[in-house]
């Protein structure tokens, strides 16, 4: 049977076009590729070729054609041994759907009433994550006493013996042991296969981390700041987060990207950036914002075995801080669980990382004034464990957020909108924010500190929610 | 390319004189189908994508069969292939199903994908096809990382890393040779000169013009291939993929071939001449070569027709599937995001 030619549609936003040209004519033989017409776009003009052979039987719409309809028949095509008498088997053309070609026709008359409105799409609720508890830790347990950087150090190393396809590479992380000496000692044990030292190459290293991953190994990528990181971005958001989505579930990526974020001290503007909102925005990844030394490590061992890709956020001031780890086995804290740091009646203070050291010396002096603080550190910026913070918030009624990063679109926002949302009715006061100021971060001392949230900021807003 | 040397930039370009090693017949009827199956099966799709069956982007690769078809037939099981956006000649070419691809590119159920990725997302983890990436360039750290993974776990299996005379302008695949020559990956990085980036000819864009050369300050050796004789992309492939086994670290193929389409479907190709198109199609095209050699060597027409017909049924099968199985069920929306 004849095959009919349709008009087509040559862009993602194409409804109708002009028939510009015919450059065969009826009878003429058609290979498969020949370019048959011409036909003008709102954009471009553009050419149609053909995707059957045979012979040119009719042409249904003359060239010069103007507003053709994407799929009108625009002629038909008479394959090896058909003949012109052949062209009357063709069914009547099926004109395009009324239903598609009437907004656009519409739209173009600028006629409103043509309209009609759509109803909504049953859009199907999203999951809700369920955050697992803190693990037990059982009464008697010996407690060590550890910097955050020996936890760390720590953990890799437990879970590089625990799992062989576990590797870590970066730059400096192997036989200078680290710019920060997290990975002291692991080159020394675990041999160069496994503890690589990159070129400094971020963008480059991250992608072979990522494929390594798709390819089923656990890369450990250490960033030797945050601030690098962002010549990695692209592969950790476009390959890391969005494969196993685009892959229909078929290929996800096991990867840790960790290294210190946020500002240390005194090394300005590029150097002192906090990413934690920036990653927290993207489906797919998990973002992990440690204060404790507990957590430090707990977290980055649950990281190493998540099977999803995992921004792990640390803070080089806290590197050297010391904290009690229990000495088990196998301590893992499980991703997504907030912690009460501090339990309190009167305000809750949300924050997590470097944050905490201000939120927990704010509760100090709230404390002597007779204000009771509850403090809850986040830990993990996502999945947000909204529950933890919502119960505190319906016994409290006032609520102050805490971090080092700036204001507009960051993580304190999100927190204070999921409050607007689940407890306004409880709400005694609006949410309250202190956060880094909207400058980039100045070198000069004096200007540095101005710059960082403090206590008595966080004091003077805890005191402003409760009206003191 | 006898043995592939250090001095790379001496060899490139001096090996297109001469005729490559012949096919077997089989081999001849093998590539021919092969590169049919692509051929056809991307005239579909821009059939459906003129019906509006197909949305978004769509890059076909139709004048490019030759280099998918050549390399594919000199790797062997657990060799990992990555692309850019123009992938579906890659899919098929790994043996990924023609119904699944074509669904995927419809956003349907039965895709590769499940409907989430579409024309430039695809992935088969059985057939160690890793996608399908849609920015430029990113496949090569990705691709890279493949082989890593296979020198990590000693295998000798080789990631055929697949990017465009317009990747090869992009930083990450700099850092990525380093790397790979550095710690000696089994990474074939084939770069597919179809002579336009989007509508940027390789004059306009590239100080170096020799691919090939493109790897000489990181050690790289390369070779300029023929990309539209397939007998002459497989002998490339069988001494690259024996370098890369033999633990010598990556190699370069710039694939010197061609597309016939714009470089999306709404690319209207008005930087090069309709001549330029008709004489590359007319002197140069892959599978009218393997035809005539077929041919010659007392083929009948009548079995390469029974070949296209055969072809043709799989691809009309795709179609229709594509078009009449379901969208994704809306509670898809939220899976595979962790898992």
């Amino acid at each position: 049977m004849p095959i009919q030619v349709l008009m087509p549609a040559l862009s993602p936003t194409m409804e109708k076009g002009n028939l510009a040209k015919w450059l065969k004519k009826e009878g003429e033989t058609i290979k498969s590729g020949d370019v048959i017409a011409e036909i003008e776009t709102d954009k471009a003009t553009m050419e149609v070729e053909a995707t059957d052979e045979g012979t040119l039987g009719k042409i249904l719409i003359p060239e010069g054609t103007a507003d053709v309809l994407v799929n009108t028949p625009i002629a038909t095509i008479l394959a090896d041994g058909e003949s012109a008498a052949d062209l009357a088997k063709v069914p009547a053309a099926p004109a395009p759907k009324a239903a598609e070609a009437a907004p656009a026709a519409a739209e173009a008359k600028g006629d409103a009433k043509a309209e009609a409105p759509q109803p909504a799409a049953k859009v199907p609720a999203a999951p809700v994550s369920e955050a697992l508890p803190d693990p037990e830790i059982p009464a008697g347990t010996e407690m060590v006493t550890q910097t955050i950087r020996e936890a760390l150090r720590d953990a890799m190393a437990e879970e590089m013996r625990r799992d062989g396809d576990v590797f870590i590479m970066g730059e400096e992380v192997a036989e200078y042991q680290g710019a920060y000496k997290v990975t002291q000692g692991l080159l020394q044990e675990f041999g160069a296969r496994r503890v690589i030292d990159t070129p400094i190459t971020e963008h480059g290293f991250a992608g072979v981390g990522v494929g390594a991953a798709m390819a089923g190994l656990k890369p450990i990528v250490e960033f030797m700041t945050w601030n690098f990181a962002m010549q990695a971005i692209d592969q950790i958001i476009n390959s890391a987060a969005k494969t196993l989505y685009m892959s229909g579930g078929q290929m996800g990526c096991s990867i840790v990207f960790r290294g210190p974020n946020g500002a240390a001290a005194r090394v300005a503007a590029q150097h002192s950036q906090d990413y934690a909102a920036w990653y927290s925005q993207v489906p797919g990844l998990k973002v992990v914002a440690p204060y404790s030394a507990s957590d430090y490590k707990g977290l980055l061992k649950a990281a190493i075995r998540d099977p999803n890709p995992v921004v792990f956020l640390e803070n080089e001031m806290l590197y050297g801080h010391t904290g009690e780890i229990p000495k088990l086995d196998d301590f893992v804290v499980p991703i997504g669980k907030a912690r009460i740091a501090r339990a309190g009646k009167d305000v809750t203070i949300v924050s997590w990382a470097m944050g905490m050291s201000y939120a927990l010396k704010a509760a100090d002096e709230l404390a002597k004034e007779g204000v009771e603080a509850e403090v809850i550190d986040l830990r993990t910026i996502r999945p947000m464990d909204t529950e933890t913070i919502i119960n505190s918030v319906k016994k409290t009624g006032r609520a102050v957020t805490v971090e080092e990063g700036w204001q507009q679109s960051g993580v304190g926002s999100e927190v204070a909108a999921r409050i607007m949302e689940h407890a306004f009715d409880y709400l005694d006061a609006p949410v309250a924010r202190v956060s880094g100021k909207d400058v980039p971060m100045p070198y000069a001392a004096n200007l540095e500190k101005l710059a960082l949230p403090s206590v008595a900021e966080v004091v003077a807003a805890a005191k402003a929610v409760s009206y003191r | 390319m006898a043995t592939p040397k250090k001095t790379v930039a001496k060899e490139s370009g001096q090996e297109k004189a001469g005729s490559p090693p012949e096919f077997s017949r089989e081999q001849e009827l093998k590539a021919l189908r092969d590169m049919l199956l692509i051929r056809r099966f991307e005239e579909k799709a821009g059939q459906l994508y003129g019906m509006g069956a197909i949305g978004g982007f769509c890059h076909l690769y139709i004048g490019q069969e030759a280099v998918v078809v050549g390399m594919q037939m000199a790797l062997k099981q657990g060799d990992e292939v990555i692309t850019g956006y123009r992938d579906h000649g890659h899919m098929l070419a790994c043996g990924m199903e023609s119904r699944g691809v074509m669904a995927e590119l419809t956003g349907r159920r039965g895709g590769y994908s499940r409907g989430k990725g579409g024309s430039m997302h695809m992935f088969s983890k059985e057939k160690h096809f890793y996608g399908g990436h849609g920015i430029v360039g990113a496949q090569v750290s990705l691709g890279t990382g493949l082989a890593f993974a296979n020198r990590y776990r000693g295998n000798d299996n080789v990631s055929v890393t697949y990017f465009g005379d317009g990747a090869a302008n992009q930083g990450q695949v700099y850092e990525s040779f380093n790397m790979a020559e550095l710690w000696k990956l089994p990474v074939i990085y084939v770069i597919e000169n179809n002579r336009y980036a989007m509508g940027t000819s390789v004059s306009r864009a590239s100080a170096q013009q020799d691919f090939s050369k493109r790897g000489v300050s990181f050690n790289i050796p390369g070779k300029q291939v023929d990309g539209m004789d397939v007998r002459a992309v497989k002998a490339a492939a069988d001494e690259a993929t024996a370098w890369c086994r033999g633990g010598n670290g990556p190699i370069i193929l710039e694939m010197q071939t061609y597309r016939y389409r714009g470089h999306s479907m709404s690319d209207p190709a008005k930087y090069r001449t309709r001549e330029e198109v008709e004489k590359v199609r007319h002197d140069q095209d892959p599978i009218e070569q393997v035809r005539n050699r077929l041919l010659a060597d007392g083929v009948s027409e009548q079995d390469l027709k029974a070949i296209d017909a055969e072809v043709r049924e799989i691809v009309n099968e795709a179609a229709d599937f594509a078009q009449h199985d379901p969208e994704p069920d809306a509670s898809e929306l939220y899976t595979d995001i962790y898992r």
